[in-house]
């Protein structure tokens, strides 16, 4: 497959190992973390971390929407769903993630709520159509790449006057869950990051110079692909080595600094920043997350619905959050790939496939002893 | 879900729709946010809209580059 097949090469991801041995310092530790769950399992899949030097760590981040959304919100959604005059759309991963009273969107459709699963927003618009007589809620999750598919089906229901189409509206933001990650001080101790591609391809790498520069860390947006995950590598050993902590792109193909300008128009008129949302393993991030915008109030589920947000504690024995910061390995977790497994998650690392769990679940458990 | 793969445009819809050839799979797709698409173009595709172009002269930069690495390691480590 064009794009993808050439950045998966064998030979060169050798050639291209032995490049960043002979350019790592063997008194320097190298700590990046992949922002993003796709570079987890493309590290995972591809068993990257086995190629790299031992003093190069690659940590896992908080990029994964599924696995950052907190319990409290999958709460709101099951309690939508329940409402005989509702239908919930989702993306599928959302449906698995355990939420409060051993409960999931699955288990709320086995008990008879009308839950859907789409691959797009404009299903939920068709379904919405299809049935006027009920309340179709499309529950939004994501980072900056999943916004602006929400942002055109919200100008969608509006201009074709669907009453009964609103959304649920969890999109969060990269460059805030960053920043909350490094002010946390010594909780984690980082020396660069492997940046979001995909979300760059709309928000441009121009948003992570302020925090490259406050934090003083540098980032290298990277592609998905391994050749594109060992260059990058390269590329951050070589600015730690000389001192510099300046944004650079790998993925170069198809991020700009400014990104996907008629994209981000469509989100900044139909969302608006709230001051805080709460992460699964962050707690509160201020200005991390989008609500519907003013202007489109009637489209907003939580106002329709009057859903009020709580609080509610990660199951005791689940270490997702410290995996989530970076602090801890899904290998330090008691019940990793014991009661909690892709089957039968018990914590969201577990269900997308690519949560740091799922991704060790699959590829890295068979190697125990590499470092993950 | 947050996965996204390059595809290439092969016929233009109307209302900023595509057919997309995802390595011989046909698929209809949103180009509602991108910019001037045109058939023959790579794009990246993410829950069924297309949100962002591929540019072949930096993919091919990347390769070459990447190619140009290997090659020098292997002529170091015979």
């Amino acid at each position: 497959m064009k794009y993808v097949d050439e950045f998966r090469r064998g030979d060169i991801a050798r050639g291209m190992a032995a490049h960043i041995h002979t350019l790592v310092q063997p008194d320097r530790q190298y700590r990046l973390m992949e922002f993003c769950g796709g570079h987890t399992h493309a590290i995972a899949r591809y068993g990257l971390t086995g190629l790299l030097p031992d003093n190069i760590r690659l940590i896992h981040g908080p990029g994964c929407p599924v696995c950052v959304l907190p319990i409290g919100r999958v709460d709101s959604a099951i309690e939508l769903a329940l409402r005989p005059d509702v239908i919930l759309c989702s993306y599928g991963d959302t449906l698995r993630v355990p939420a409060s009273n051993k409960m999931s969107l699955y288990q709320a459709r086995a008990k008879g709520a009308d839950v859907r699963m789409v691959y797009s927003t404009s299903d939920a618009l068709q379904i919405a159509r299809d049935n006027p007589h009920k309340q179709v809620v499309f529950f939004a999750i994501g980072f900056e790449t999943t916004t602006p598919p929400t942002a055109l089906a919200l100008i969608q229901a509006r201009q074709e006057k669907l009453a009964n189409f609103s959304v649920f509206c969890n999109h969060v933001l990269t460059p805030p869950a960053m920043r909350h990650l490094l002010a946390a001080g010594d909780a984690v101790q980082l020396d660069g990051f492997i940046g979001p591609s995909h979300v760059s391809t709309v928000i441009g790498s121009a948003p992570y110079a302020a925090v490259a520069a406050e934090f003083a860390k540098p980032v290298v947006i990277a592609g998905f692909e391994p050749l594109d995950v060992l260059q990058s590598v390269a590329m951050l050993v070589e600015q730690i080595n000389a001192g510099r902590t300046e944004v650079e792109t790998q993925f170069t193909r198809a991020v700009t600094a400014q990104g996907n300008a008629k994209a981000r128009s469509l989100v900044a008129q139909t969302m608006t920043l709230r001051d805080s949302f709460e992460w699964r393993g962050l707690g509160q991030v201020p200005h991390s997350a989008l609500a519907i915008h003013p202007d489109f109030a009637e489209f907003d589920a939580e106002l329709r619905f009057a859903l009020a947000y709580r609080h509610v504690p990660d199951h005791k024995a689940c270490e997702c959050g410290a995996i989530l910061r970076g602090q801890k390995r899904p290998q330090d977790c008691k019940v990793f790939a014991i009661v909690c497994n892709p089957d039968n998650p018990l914590g969201s690392c577990m269900v997308s496939s690519e949560g740091a769990c799922a991704a060790h679940y699959h590829y890295g458990r068979f190697v125990e002893g590499q470092p993950a | 879900m947050c996965l996204a793969m390059p595809v290439r445009i092969s016929q233009l819809l109307p209302d900023d729709m595509a057919v997309v050839d995802m390595d011989g799979v046909s698929r209809e797709v949103s180009v509602a946010l991108i910019d001037t698409p045109q058939e023959g173009d790579y794009v990246i595709l993410h829950v069924g809209y297309a949100i962002g172009k591929l540019d072949a002269e930096e993919a091919a930069r990347t390769l070459a580059l990447m190619d140009q690495l290997a090659a020098s390691q292997s002529e170091a480590t015979p």
